[in-house]
């Protein structure tokens, strides 16, 4: 079982959806938010994903598909 | 013997061992190394760093790394230069530059990967990893191969060649990966998990932010033991800025400079500037953004230490400007043209942050300001080559003197016509 550490930011338009839950629904990867903070107009989670790492990869690529912008926890790893 | 006592994590304040380690298990932020400051006072002051080499390792004691480990290629201890012309144009008499250009690799990473490659070794790692588009690149490949260490690079398969010859002539394993920034980001990640390298940026993370420090230690010493009144830094992942900041700070914990008092002002290129959208919306959230920029060695849209940056720059009453790529290459010609130093862009764009600053009066005339310029221009010379408009002559000094004599006629000494050179 792999582990994955990720930010989820959510538009406007996709605040008021289920998207965590439909995701946990659609893939055998276990959802763990840390921390969150969701406005009106825009909210981002700290969340883990925990399962086979090919079943977190399309998680993470249905998410993006979504319309959520998908980044890992501890910033980009490509510097200057 | 090293100081440092155990990491520590920047939010929530959970402690772990000295070992390799990137992010707090249970709030995910960003963790940093801690010291034993009370030990630390009874052996450090000013007369026994003075006395040290003339590099970053002068400050060996106030460093994570045990004293005989040090992997030195004769980084820091680069020059404070009075900037007096550009100081002129910009309004500011007491302008300084910390000239961090003329490193061993040509960049500040160096202080950075000095730290971490030392690190390594002490941690028993024989091979390096990072991701980069060249400065951190190199660096990473010149320490290993002072170190006797193993390296892989891995570089965005678009970089340009020219960066690619600054790493590969160090002789690493040079990676181009296929597909985008975020196909780079992730490929990393699970290269880190699954094989057993210190990964600079990664497993090594906390150490390689402390090499950054010796920025704010060697500019407070080379002020004559005083922290200036404002800084400009540029940041990327906010990790060079964040730790100007904790050297300061360390130092006058330490006693050897009076209070901090100085405003921390961070800069950015207009194209990736997360902690200036964040300063200037009052949030304490950095949003995530997809860089646009020239400036590709500040170019990071999801920073790290996005955070902290924002509440030092908050909380040391400073601020966040951004440049648009054009303003910073009119700051990288303005430095070259008043100062004689070629930065890269990012150099660029704290000189054209600094000139918004000077002109709003954020920053003022009789304050001592440094700006930070963290790397060289050769590098990336490309997104400067519109300057190259020579004046041309046919080879007779006739023709010579209808060309020039518009501009530099009055320069030329009447007895000197006729004369040939020797």
């Amino acid at each position: 079982m792999a582990k994955k550490q990720v930010l989820f930011t959510f538009p406007r338009e996709l605040i008021r959806e289920p998207v965590i839950h439909n995701l946990s629904h659609t893939f055998k990867v276990i959802t763990n938010i840390r921390r969150a903070d969701v406005a009106e107009d825009r909210g981002w989670v700290m969340l883990e994903l925990e399962g086979d790492m090919r079943e977190i990869e399309a998680a993470m690529a249905w998410a993006k598909a979504r319309g959520v912008r998908v980044d890992s926890v501890g910033g980009d790893l490509v510097e200057g | 013997m090293s100081y440092a006592t155990v990491l520590r994590c920047r939010k929530c304040g959970q402690e772990y061992p000295i070992q390799p380690r990137r992010i707090c298990d249970f709030c995910l932020s960003p963790l940093e190394v801690c010291y034993d400051y009370k030990a630390l006072k009874a052996v450090v002051d000013r007369s026994s760093i003075s006395a040290g080499p003339t590099s970053m390792w002068r400050y060996l004691q106030l460093l994570p790394v045990e004293p005989g480990n040090e992997v030195d290629i004769g980084t820091g201890f680069t020059p404070l230069l009075h900037a007096e012309r550009l100081g002129r144009e910009l309004g500011l008499d007491q302008l300084y530059l910390k000239n961090d250009c003329v490193n061993p690799t040509w960049s500040f990473k160096d202080r950075a990967v000095a730290v971490a490659v030392s690190k390594a070794r002490e941690f028993g790692f024989n091979t390096l990893g990072c991701a980069s588009t060249g400065n951190l690149a190199a660096s990473v490949a010149a320490h290993a191969a002072r170190a006797g260490m193993e390296a892989y690079v891995f570089v965005p398969a678009g970089v340009e060649s020219g960066k690619l010859v600054g790493i590969a002539i160090y002789s690493p394993h040079l990676v181009t990966v296929d597909g985008s920034y975020d196909d780079v980001n992730r490929l990393c990640g699970q290269i880190a998990m699954e094989y057993n390298w210190g990964f600079i940026n990664i497993n090594l993370r906390p150490y390689y932010a402390e090499g950054s420090k010796t920025l704010g230690y060697e500019v407070a010493e080379q002020l004559g033991w005083r922290a200036p009144d404002c800084v400009v830094a540029p940041a990327a992942s906010g990790l060079l800025f964040t730790r100007i900041w904790k050297g300061l700070q360390e130092l006058a914990m330490l006693e050897l400079i009076g209070p901090v008092n100085t405003h921390m002002f961070v800069a950015q290129a207009s194209g990736s500037a997360p902690i200036v959208h964040a300063y200037n919306a009052g949030s304490l959230h950095i949003h995530p953004v997809t860089p646009n920029t020239v400036v590709t060695s500040i170019a990071i849209g999801n920073p790290a230490d996005g955070y902290h940056a924002l509440m030092t720059a908050r909380q040391s009453g400073g601020g966040a400007v951004s440049a648009s790529d054009e303003e910073a290459m009119a700051g990288v010609r303005l430095l070259a043209r008043t100062e004689g130093i070629f930065a890269e862009a990012a150099g660029g764009v704290v000189i054209a942050s600094l000139k918004k600053l000077a002109a709003s009066g954020a920053v003022q005339r009789d304050q001592v300001v440094v700006a930070f310029l963290t790397g060289a221009g050769p590098r990336t010379q490309e997104i400067v080559a519109n300057v190259v408009q020579p004046t041309r002559t046919p080879a007779s000094i006739e023709a010579f003197r209808k060309v020039v004599e518009p501009t530099a006629g009055e320069l030329r000494q009447p007895q000197a016509a006729g004369k040939r050179g020797d």
